[in-house]
C-alpha cells in the first residue's frame, strides 16, 4: 500500500527537525503519508514552489508565510501555518574585531542585550567619527526574524539599522566566510551555523535571540490556504506525524538519534556532534573555548512550542511595519493573525493537542512596552527608531 | 521620438558554460547589453552598478536571496519587480521553474518585451540540462564500456571462451538476474580482485 504522495521543501538547517524526523523515522508513513522531502537553497525558491504549487507544504521562515499572505513585495498567495517547527534558535554571532570593540565599551553584563547594544552604539559612534566604514550584519531575508531581531536589539540601543551601519542579506552556508573575509562584522542566522563561525574561530556568539525575545516564533509548517481547505484530512495527517516527530525529538534520550539523522548529507549535512549541541543548548560561545547553555536557545517541541500562536504573527506584522515594509491597517493585522492557525492544530490532535503559550505577553522583549497585538499603533509608538511608510 | 533601446541584461550564474549559452543566445536574438556574473560576493553592489533592466538567476544559487533586498525601499534607486509577481502567465512561471530560471524585471520594462528574453532563457536552461544529462549518460556508458570489457577478460582467460561467448554468458546471466549488463561486469570484476 502506498501513501498519499507530498511534496515538502525545506532549507538545510536544525529546526527543520520535525519535518525530517517526520519522515525518516517513519512517523509520515504511519499517517499514510509518502513524503518527499525536497532539499533547497534559498527561500526565494522555497516560497515561489510553495506558491505555484510544485510543494504542497515547506519549512518556511514564519514572516515569509505573512509577507506572502498579505502580497508584500511579491505575490500574494495566503499561506497558513498550522504547526509550528521551531521557537527561537537564532544568534547573533560578530567578527573577533568586533567582539573586542563592544567588550571594550560594555557597561554590565555581557549578556544583557541592553548593554552590549548600547555599546554598539558606542562603537558605531567612534567609528563614524574616525571616518570608518559603517558595520555591515549578515541576515538572512528582508522579511526574517534574523533581520528582525538584529534592528530590535541594536535600535533599543539608539542605533538605527538603515542609517548608521548596513544590512545585507547573506545566503546562510556564505555567513561564516563573509565574518572570515570581513565582508560583514556580524551575522544573525539559525543553527549551526553560528558554532561553525566559533568552532573555525572566526566569531563570537554575542547572544542567543533568546536573550532579546523570550518566546519568537521562527520557522511554520506552510501550505497554501486554499490546499489546507481542499485537503483537510491530509492536512491534519501531517499535523499529527510532526506532534510524534516532536514527542520524539524533545525527549533528551533521543538527541543522539536524531543528531545522526540531521547530519545526513541529504537532510541538514553538518557533523552530528555539533547539531547535539543545538539541540542540547549548549553551545561553544568563544574560540578560546567559553560554553554558554540555555534551555531557550532552540525551543523544538517542549513548553507547548508546536502550536501556533497568533499573537507571535501580530508581533511580526508589527516589525514589517515598524521597518517600512508594511502599511498599519486593521485588515492587514487580521490577515496577519489569520495566518498562525491554532484552531487547525488542535482539530488535527484533538485531546493531544498542548494549550500554547499562555501569558499575556508571550513575546516577553528586552525593551520597548509589553507587547499587546490589539492595540499596534500605541505599541509601535513607542519606538522612536522606526521607518514608517508613508 | 528615439527608438528604444536594447535592454539592458544581468545573468547571475556560476555555471560559466550555461552562462555562455544563454549569452550567445540573448546576443543571437538581438540583445546586445548582456553581462555575466559569476562571482557571489557583493553581488548588489555588481548588480547596482550595472543598473540592469533584466536579472536573470539560476534557482541552484543560493543568492536569489540576496536579490530579494532589491524589493526594499531604503537605497535602492530602482525597484525591480520578480517575474512571478505577474501572475497572468502561470504556463511560463511553471517552465520557467521547471527549467531551474528566474528572471526579476527592474523599472517599467513592459510584458512585452521580457517575454521574447525569458522564453529564450527557458529553452536555453532546457537545452543545457539536456546537454549535462547526454554527458552523463556518454560518461557512464564509457564506464560501462570499459568494465565489459574487463570481465570479458576474465571470462574468457578463466573459461577458456571466444569474446563472443564470453559477452554473450554476461548478456544472459543480467538477463537471468534482472540487471545490467554492466553491474554483472562489475561484479565479476570485484570477485576476481576479491579472489586474486
Amino acid at each position: 500500500m502506498t501513501g498519499h504522495p507530498l511534496r515538502i521543501g525545506f532549507i538545510p538547517l536544525v529546526d527543520a527537525a520535525a519535518l525530517i524526523v517526520a519522515v525518516d523515522k517513519g512517523f509520515a508513513a504511519a499517517e499514510g503519508l509518502d513524503v518527499t522531502l525536497v532539499r533547497e537553497v534559498s527561500w526565494s525558491n522555497v516560497r515561489d514552489k510553495l506558491n505555484i504549487g510544485l510543494f504542497d507544504a515547506a519549512h518556511l521562515l514564519a514572516p515569509v508565510a505573512i509577507a506572502s499572505s498579505l502580497g508584500l513585495g511579491h505575490v500574494k498567495v495566503p499561506i497558513v501555518a498550522p504547526f509550528n517547527l521551531g521557537l527561537n534558535g537564532n544568534a547573533i554571532t560578530v567578527s573577533p574585531a568586533l567582539h573586542a570593540a563592544i567588550m571594550g565599551e560594555i557597561e554590565g553584563d555581557r549578556f544583557d542585550p541592553m548593554a552590549t547594544a548600547l555599546a554598539l552604539s558606542r562603537v558605531v559612534a567612534a567609528r563614524r567619527k574616525s571616518y570608518a566604514e559603517p558595520l555591515t550584519f549578515g541576515m538572512t531575508f528582508p522579511f526574517s526574524t534574523h533581520n528582525y531581531q538584529l534592528r530590535f536589539w541594536m535600535a533599543a540601543g539608539g542605533v538605527d539599522p538603515d542609517e548608521d551601519v548596513r544590512m545585507v542579506v547573506l545566503p546562510p552556508p556564505y555567513m561564516v566566510d563573509s565574518l572570515a573575509s570581513g565582508h560583514v562584522d556580524a551575522f544573525c542566522v539559525g543553527a549551526p551555523w553560528n558554532s561553525i563561525a566559533v568552532d573555525l574561530g572566526k566569531g563570537h556568539i554575542l547572544h542567543f535571540v533568546s536573550d532579546i525575545l523570550v518566546c519568537a516564533a521562527e520557522k511554520v509548517l506552510a501550505v497554501r490556504s486554499n490546499w489546507a481547505e481542499k485537503n483537510a484530512e491530509v492536512l491534519a495527517a501531517l499535523i499529527r506525524a510532526h506532534h510524534r516527530a516532536v514527542g520524539f525529538i524533545k525527549h533528551r534520550d533521543n538527541r543522539a538519534a536524531v543528531a545522526d539523522m540531521l547530519a545526513q548529507p541529504q537532510r541538514v549535512g553538518v557533523p552530528a556532534e555539533i547539531i547535539q549541541r543545538t539541540l542540547a543548548g549548549w553551545l561553544k560561545i568563544s574560540p578560546d573555548g567559553a560554553m554558554r547553555e540555555s534551555s531557550r536557545y532552540l525551543v523544538l517541541g517542549r513548553d507547548d512550542a508546536e502550536r501556533p500562536d497568533p499573537r507571535q504573527a501580530a508581533w511580526l506584522y508589527a516589525q514589517m511595519v515598524r521597518w517600512g515594509q508594511a502599511s498599519l491597517g486593521p485588515d492587514a493585522l487580521k490577515a496577519a493573525k489569520a495566518v498562525f492557525r491554532p484552531d487547525l492544530y488542535d482539530a488535527a490532535l484533538g485531546g493531544e493537542a498542548g494549550a500554547g503559550q499562555t501569558g499575556s505577553d508571550p513575546l516577553g522583549a528586552f525593551a520597548g512596552p509589553a507587547f499587546d497585538g490589539n492595540d499596534l499603533p500605541t505599541y509601535l509608538a513607542a519606538f522612536k527608531i522606526a521607518r514608517r511608510l508613508p | 521620438m528615439a527608438a528604444d533601446p536594447s535592454p539592458k541584461i544581468v545573468i547571475v550564474d556560476e555555471s560559466p558554460i550555461r552562462a555562455a549559452i544563454l549569452e550567445e543566445g540573448l546576443r543571437e536574438a538581438g540583445f546586445a547589453g548582456v553581462t555575466h556574473i559569476s562571482e557571489m560576493h557583493n553581488l548588489l553592489a555588481r548588480i547596482y552598478a550595472l543598473d540592469p533592466d533584466v536579472i536573470l538567476i539560476d534557482l541552484e544559487n543560493p543568492s536569489r536571496d540576496v536579490l530579494e533586498q532589491m524589493f526594499q525601499v531604503s537605497r535602492a534607486v530602482r525597484r525591480p519587480i520578480a517575474m512571478f509577481v505577474d501572475q497572468s502567465d502561470t504556463a511560463s512561471i511553471q517552465a520557467s521553474v521547471d527549467a531551474g530560471v528566474s528572471a526579476y524585471i527592474v523599472g517599467g520594462l513592459k510584458k512585452e518585451r521580457v517575454k521574447p528574453i525569458l522564453d529564450l532563457c527557458i529553452s536555453r536552461f532546457n537545452a543545457f540540462a539536456k546537454l549535462q544529462d547526454e554527458l552523463e549518460r556518454t560518461k557512464s556508458a564509457l564506464e560501462d564500456r570499459k568494465i565489459i570489457d574487463r570481465a570479458k577478460g576474465i571470462l574468457m582467460k578463466l573459461k577458456g571462451l571466444t569474446e563472443d561467448e564470453a559477452y554473450v554468458l554476461l548478456r544472459s546471466t543480467a538477463m537471468r538476474e534482472k540487471k545490467k549488463i554492466g553491474e554483472i561486469a562489475q561484479s565479476i570484476v570485484t570477485a576476481s580482485e576479491l579472489l586474486k
